[in-house]
C-alpha cells in the first residue's frame, strides 16, 4: 500500500509539536476541555495538511475521542479557536460542522438500523431541496434522488455493499456497518473525514481493502484524520502522525520518526511498539 | 428493613394517641359530636337542638348537654342528614361558616358511632394577617409536602436503578390508601381501627411492588425493552390499576373511620388539625430512617452502587436484581404510606394518586432524579411552594405551579437540585 | 342478549365520528412518534387549542372560518411553545413536560381567571353552526344496517372527518417517501448520525411537532364540532393514551396505522361495552357489575390491551417483526 514515494512535503517539516503545515485544511489554536476537574483535552497548535492521511494516536484516555467530538460540534470546548479551509468553525453546531465539509464517523456505529442501506446513503447526500418541507411536496427533487442514486451505487459498490442496498443496516455485520459508514460520510462530499476508530471490530482481511480504499481517497484528494490503536494499521497508510497523551501532543511526525521516539514509546507503556512480535 | 418496621409501628401509636378520648360506646350505629368554640378555652356549646333525619323523614334529635355533648341514635347504617339549629345558639355563639348548618350524604356503616363536626367560633382565616395566612399556607404545604416526599423516594430511586419512569406509581399511591381504607373502614373488611389497617396495608403495598416487579418489568428488563416501550406498558399498567380501583370501591370519595373531622388547634400564628401535625412528623421521621438505610446501611449502599453504574456493582458481587426488588418493596411501601397519609389528609379515591402523579414528577425532577434525598427534599419544596402560591395564584390553578415548577427545572437545569449533570441528555 | 345489534352498534362507532376524530388525532401523533420518535406525551394539547381556538374566535363574534384559522395558529404556537425549550431533552423528560404543558392549558382554561375568554369550567358551546349550515345531506337517518344508522349532520362531520384523514394521510405518504421524510426517520433512529451527516435535528423535530400538532387540532375541533361544545374536562391526557393506543395498535410508522387502529379500537371498545351491557342486562354476571363499573372495565381492559400489545407485538398490525428487534434502543 505504501510503497509509493512519501509526499514531497513530509520532508520540510520538522517532526516536532504543534509544528505548521505547508497548505493545512485544518488549523486549531489554544483548544481546552475539562471534565469535572480533569483536563481532558489541552492543544497550544495543530495543524492538519490537506491532502493527506493524518493518524491521530495515544494510549486510552488521551483525549483523542474528545477532541473528535469538539472539534466536530459534538461537545463544546472550554476555550479555543480552530479553522477548517480558513472558516471559522469553532462555535458551530455539529450539523453545521458537518455541512462545513468536516464529516466524523463513529467509534461505535451509527448505522441507521430501521432504514435500508440506500437509505442510509441517500440521506449522507449534501444539498438535497426535498428535504425542505415545502419542496418535498412538489415533484422537483426527484432528479436530485436520481443523481444522489447513482452516486450512492457507486460507492456502495467500492465498499462491497451493493448486493446489501435494500436490506436493513441493522442487519448488516459489525464489520459491514463499518463500511456502511464510512461510504456514508463519503457520501457527504467531505473536504476532511474524520474517522475515529474505523478499523476496531474488523477482521484482518477486510483491513487491508480498507485501508487500500482509504489511500485511494487520499489520492483523489481527500484529506483524512483518523484515530486508531492499531499502529500497524497506522504505520502502514499514514503520511503523517500525531501522538497525543494525557490530553496534549506529545510528538509528531512521520510514521517512521515517531515509531521511534522514545516518548511515545514510554507513552504506550512499551506495548504496542519495541515488541517483536508485531507483524 | 427492620427497623424501618419498628418506627413505623412506633409512630402509628404515636398517631393513636392523636384519638378522642371519651368516645361512648353503645350497639347499633349513631351519629353524634361534641359543641365547642375554636377560641383558645374551647368553650362548651351546650343547649344547642341537632336534628337528623334521611330522605326527608326525621330520624332523631337531641341537645347538647353541659358538655357539649349530644349523640342520636339510628335506625340502622347509611346516609344521613344533620342539621344544626342556629336559632337556639347563646349569645355571642356562631357557627365558624353560618352558612354550613347542614351536613348532607353523611355516611354511617354497620356498628359505626360516626362523630360529627359543626365548627364554632370566629371566621379565623379573614382576621388573620397576611404573613399569618401566608405561613399557614406553608405548614399545609409541609404536610402535602411529606406525603408527595414519601410518595416520590419510590419513582426516583426505581428510575436511578431501572430506568424506568412509572407511570403507574400514582396507582401504586392509591393502593395504599385504598388498602388502609379497606382494612378500616370498609363494610367488607375487619374494621380495624387506622393504625392498625396500615400495616396490612404496607406490606400488600409492598407485595404489589415485588409483584410488578418480578412479573412484568424484570421480564421486560430482561428482554431488552426500550425506554418507549415500557413507559407505554407502564402507562397501560396505570389505566389498568386504576379502574380496577374503581370496579373495587366505586367511584365516591370514601373517609377512613378516624380522624375524618378535627378542630385545628394553634400553634401561635399557625393553626393544623392535629392529624396534620402527626403526618408531618411521622414522615419526616419515616423519610429520616430511609434516609439512614440509604447512608449507612449495605443494602443502601448496595442501592446506590447500583443506581450508579449496574455493571460494576455486578461484578464487585452485588446481586443487582435482589437489590432491585428490594427497591421497588421499599418504593412501594412508602407510596402507599403516602397514599394513607393523603387519604387522611383529603378523602379516598380511585383516582387520587393519578391526581398526584404530576406533582411527584414535579417533585423527583426538582430534587434531581436518582436519588432518595433529592426526592424528598423536592417533595417538600414543591408541596411548600404549591400551597404558598395560592397565596398570590388562585386555587383552581394551584397544581399549575407544580407543573410549572418541573418545566422550569427542566429547561434550566435538568438534573435537579441533586441529580448529576451526565445522567440527563 | 342481542349479538347482533351489538355488533351493529360497535360497526356504527367504529367508523363514526369519534375514530374519525381519533384517527385524525393519531395519525398527528404517527409524525411525532411514529416518523420522528418524539415522544409527545401532550397531543390532547393540540387538540384543545384547535376546539378552543375555533370556539372561543366564534364565541366572540369571529366568522368561522377565521376560527378554524385561529385554531391552527394556536396549534402551529403550542408547537413552537413546546419545541423550542424541550427538544433537547431526552425521550422520556420529554413525555413528561409534554404532558406537564397540556395539563396546564386546560386547568387555566378551567380557571376563573380565564373565565371571560375560555369560559371556564362550563365551556363554550354553539359555536359550529356555520359548520353545519353547509351541511349538504337533507335532514333524515342514513340506515346502514339495523341500528346502524346516523342522522345527517352526523353523517356530514363523518364525512368530513374521514376525507380529512384520508387527504392528510396521502399527504404525509408523499412527504414521508421524501428526503423530508428521510430526514425525519433518521432522527427517530439516531440523531447524532443524522447531525454528523449535516441535518439540523432540532429544526425538523420542530417540524414535526408543528405539523403533527396541526393535525392533532384538526382532530379537536372535529370533536367539538360534533359535540357543539369545548369544555376543559374532555381534555383530560387519557385522550393522549388513547392515540398512543391507536397508533401502538396499527404499528408506529405505517401511514395506513393510525386509520385502521382507530377503527379497530373503536370497535373493540363498544363491542365490549356493549357486549357487557347485554350480558349485564341478561344477568350473567349477577348483579356484580353496574352501569359505572361496565365503563371501568372497558377503560381497564384498554389499559391492559396497551400493555399486552407492547409486550408481544409492539409492531402494532402493520410493522414487521425485524424493525422492532432492530431497535436497539
Amino acid at each position: 500500500m505504501s510503497a509509493d514515494a512519501p509526499p514531497q512535503w513530509l520532508s520540510e517539516v520538522p517532526p516536532q509539536p504543534g509544528v505548521c503545515k505547508p497548505v493545512p485544511i485544518l488549523v486549531v489554536s489554544q483548544l481546552r476541555k475539562s471534565f469535572g476537574g480533569l483536563q481532558a483535552v489541552d492543544i497550544d497548535h495543530l495543524e492538519v495538511q490537506r491532502g493527506a492521511i493524518t493518524a491521530l494516536i495515544g494510549p486510552n484516555g488521551a483525549g483523542k475521542t474528545t477532541l473528535f467530538n469538539v472539534l466536530t460540534g459534538f461537545d463544546r470546548a472550554d476555550a479555543g479557536v480552530w479553522n477548517l479551509d480558513d472558516r471559522p468553525v469553532t462555535s458551530l453546531r455539529a450539523h453545521q460542522v458537518a455541512r462545513s465539509g468536516m464529516v466524523r464517523t463513529f467509534q461505535l456505529t451509527k448505522a441507521l438500523s430501521r432504514m435500508t442501506v440506500l437509505d442510509n446513503m441517500l440521506l449522507a447526500a449534501p444539498g438535497q431541496s426535498g428535504e425542505h418541507f415545502f419542496q418535498a411536496l412538489l415533484p422537483g427533487w426527484r432528479r436530485q434522488e436520481s443523481a444522489n442514486r447513482q452516486r450512492a451505487e457507486i460507492l456502495l459498490e467500492r465498499f462491497q455493499l451493493d448486493t446489501m442496498r435494500d436490506e436493513f443496516a441493522g442487519s448488516l455485520s459489525g464489520g459491514q456497518r463499518k463500511l456502511l459508514e464510512m461510504a456514508r460520510a463519503l457520501m457527504a462530499e467531505p473536504s476532511l473525514l474524520m474517522l475515529d476508530e474505523p478499523m476496531a471490530g474488523i477482521n484482518p482481511a477486510l483491513t487491508d481493502s480498507l485501508l487500500a480504499h482509504i489511500a485511494e481517497l487520499r489520492d483523489e484528494g481527500l484529506t483524512v484524520l483518523f484515530v486508531e490503536h492499531d499502529m500497524d494499521v497506522v504505520m502502514d497508510i499514514s503520511d503523517w502522525v500525531v501522538v497525543m497523551a494525557s490530553g496534549a501532543i506529545i510528538a509528531e511526525g512521520p510514521p517512521a520518526v515517531v515509531g521511534s521516539n522514545p516518548d511515545v514509546v514510554d507513552a504506550y507503556l512499551g506495548r504496542h511498539h519495541g515488541e517483536a512480535s508485531h507483524i | 428493613m427492620r427497623r424501618i418496621v419498628l418506627l413505623i409501628t412506633v409512630g402509628l401509636f404515636l398517631l393513636g394517641s392523636a384519638i378522642p378520648a371519651g368516645a361512648q360506646q353503645t350497639e347499633g350505629e349513631s351519629l353524634k359530636g361534641t359543641l365547642r368554640q375554636s377560641d383558645d378555652e374551647h368553650t362548651l356549646v351546650s343547649g344547642v337542638i341537632i336534628t337528623v333525619s334521611a330522605g326527608g323523614e326525621l330520624i332523631g334529635s337531641d341537645v347538647s348537654d353541659e358538655n357539649g355533648v349530644w349523640e342520636i341514635g339510628l335506625p340502622e347504617p347509611g346516609f344521613y342528614e344533620i342539621e344544626i339549629s342556629v336559632d337556639m345558639l347563646p349569645e355571642g355563639v356562631s357557627l365558624t361558616d353560618p352558612e354550613k348548618t347542614v351536613l348532607e350524604n353523611v355516611e354511617v356503616r354497620p356498628g359505626q358511632h360516626k362523630t360529627v363536626i359543626f365548627p364554632f367560633g370566629e371566621v379565623a382565616t379573614t382576621d388573620r394577617g397576611p404573613l399569618e395566612r401566608f405561613l399557614n399556607l406553608c405548614v399545609k404545604g409541609l404536610t402535602f409536602g411529606v406525603i408527595v416526599a414519601l410518595a416520590s423516594i419510590g419513582l426516583s430511586l426505581i428510575f436511578g436503578i431501572t430506568g424506568l419512569v412509572n407511570f403507574a406509581h400514582g396507582e401504586l399511591v392509591t393502593f395504599g390508601a385504598i388498602a388502609a381504607w379497606f382494612f378500616n373502614a370498609s363494610g367488607a373488611g375487619p374494621g380495624l381501627h387506622l393504625v392498625l389497617a396500615v400495616l396490612p396495608a404496607l406490606v400488600l403495598a409492598g407485595a404489589l411492588g415485588a409483584a410488578l416487579e418480578t412479573g412484568l418489568f424484570r421480564p421486560l428488563r430482561r428482554r431488552h425493552a426500550g425506554t418507549i416501550p415500557l413507559i407505554v406498558v407502564s402507562i397501560g399498567l396505570s389505566l389498568f390499576l386504576r379502574h380496577i380501583y374503581l370496579l373495587f370501591m366505586g367511584g365516591a370519595p370514601r373517609a377512613y373511620d378516624q380522624y375524618a373531622l378535627q378542630v385545628e388547634h394553634s400553634f401561635g400564628p399557625v393553626s393544623m388539625p392535629p392529624k396534620d401535625l402527626v403526618i408531618v412528623l411521622l414522615g419526616l421521621a419515616v423519610l429520616g430512617v430511609v434516609g439512614l438505610v440509604i447512608r449507612y446501611t449495605r443494602w443502601g449502599t448496595a442501592m446506590r452502587a447500583v443506581a450508579d453504574n449496574k455493571d460494576l456493582a455486578e461484578a464487585s458481587g452485588i446481586d443487582v436484581e435482589q437489590v432491585v426488588l428490594r427497591t421497588w418493596v421499599l418504593g412501594t411501601a412508602l407510596a402507599g404510606l403516602g397514599g394513607v397519609f393523603y387519604g387522611i389528609t383529603q378523602t379516598v379515591r380511585w383516582n387520587m394518586g393519578f391526581v398526584l402523579l404530576l406533582t411527584i414528577f414535579a417533585a423527583v425532577i426538582l430534587g434531581g432524579i436518582g436519588t432518595a434525598f433529592g426526592a424528598v427534599v423536592g417533595g417538600i419544596l414543591i408541596g411548600i411552594t404549591t400551597e404558598a402560591s395560592t397565596f398570590w395564584i388562585p386555587v383552581e390553578l394551584k397544581f399549575a405551579v407544580a407543573l410549572g415548577v418541573l418545566i422550569l427545572v427542566l429547561l434550566i437545569r435538568p438534573q435537579g437540585i441533586f441529580g448529576l449533570k451526565e445522567r440527563v441528555g | 342478549m342481542d349479538l347482533g345489534s351489538v355488533f351493529q352498534d360497535a360497526m356504527r362507532e367504529a367508523v363514526g365520528v369519534r375514530a374519525a376524530a381519533y384517527a385524525l388525532a393519531a395519525v398527528g401523533l404517527n409524525v411525532h412518534f411514529g416518523y420522528t420518535g418524539l415522544l409527545n406525551f401532550g397531543h390532547v394539547g393540540f387538540m384543545m387549542v384547535g376546539a378552543y381556538g375555533t370556539a372561543m374566535t366564534v364565541e366572540h363574534g369571529g366568522p368561522f372560518w377565521l376560527g378554524l384559522l385561529v385554531g391552527v395558529l394556536a396549534a402551529v404556537a403550542l408547537g413552537l411553545l413546546l419545541g423550542l425549550p424541550t427538544l433537547r431533552l431526552r425521550a422520556d423528560y420529554l413525555a413528561i413536560v409534554t404532558i406537564a404543558v397540556a395539563e396546564i392549558l386546560r386547568l387555566t382554561a378551567r380557571s376563573n381567571v380565564l373565565e371571560p375568554f375560555t369560559r371556564g369550567v362550563f365551556g363554550i358551546t354553539n359555536f359550529a353552526d356555520s359548520f353545519y349550515a353547509v351541511n349538504p345531506f337533507s335532514p333524515g337517518r342514513y340506515h346502514v344496517w339495523g341500528t346502524w344508522s346516523y342522522d345527517e349532520r352526523t353523517i356530514w362531520v363523518m364525512m368530513v372527518g374521514w376525507s380529512a384523514v384520508i387527504i392528510i394521510s396521502l399527504l404525509l405518504l408523499m412527504l414521508m417517501r421524501s428526503p423530508w421524510g428521510r430526514v425525519l426517520r433518521s432522527i427517530r433512529e439516531d440523531e447524532d448520525a443524522a447531525r454528523s451527516l449535516g441535518k439540523n435535528v432540532f429544526s425538523y423535530k420542530l417540524q414535526s411537532l408543528v405539523l403533527g400538532g396541526v393535525i392533532g387540532a384538526f382532530a379537536g375541533m372535529l370533536l367539538a364540532f360534533d359535540t357543539q361544545a369545548v369544555n376543559p374536562d374532555t381534555y383530560l391526557p387519557i385522550l393522549t393514551f388513547y392515540a398512543y393506543a391507536v397508533v401502538i395498535l396499527g404499528g408506529p410508522g405505517r401511514i395506513m396505522s393510525p386509520i385502521v387502529g382507530a377503527v379497530i379500537f373503536w370497535f373493540l371498545l363498544e363491542f365490549t361495552d356493549g357486549g357487557l351491557r347485554g350480558a349485564v342486562d341478561a344477568g350473567w354476571f349477577g348483579g356484580i357489575l353496574d352501569g359505572a363499573g361496565i365503563g371501568a372495565v372497558r377503560f381497564a381492559l384498554v389499559g391492559l390491551g396497551l400493555m399486552l400489545l407492547m409486550i408481544f407485538r409492539p409492531q402494532g398490525i402493520f410493522g414487521n417483526k425485524e424493525e422492532v428487534l432492530l431497535d436497539e434502543r
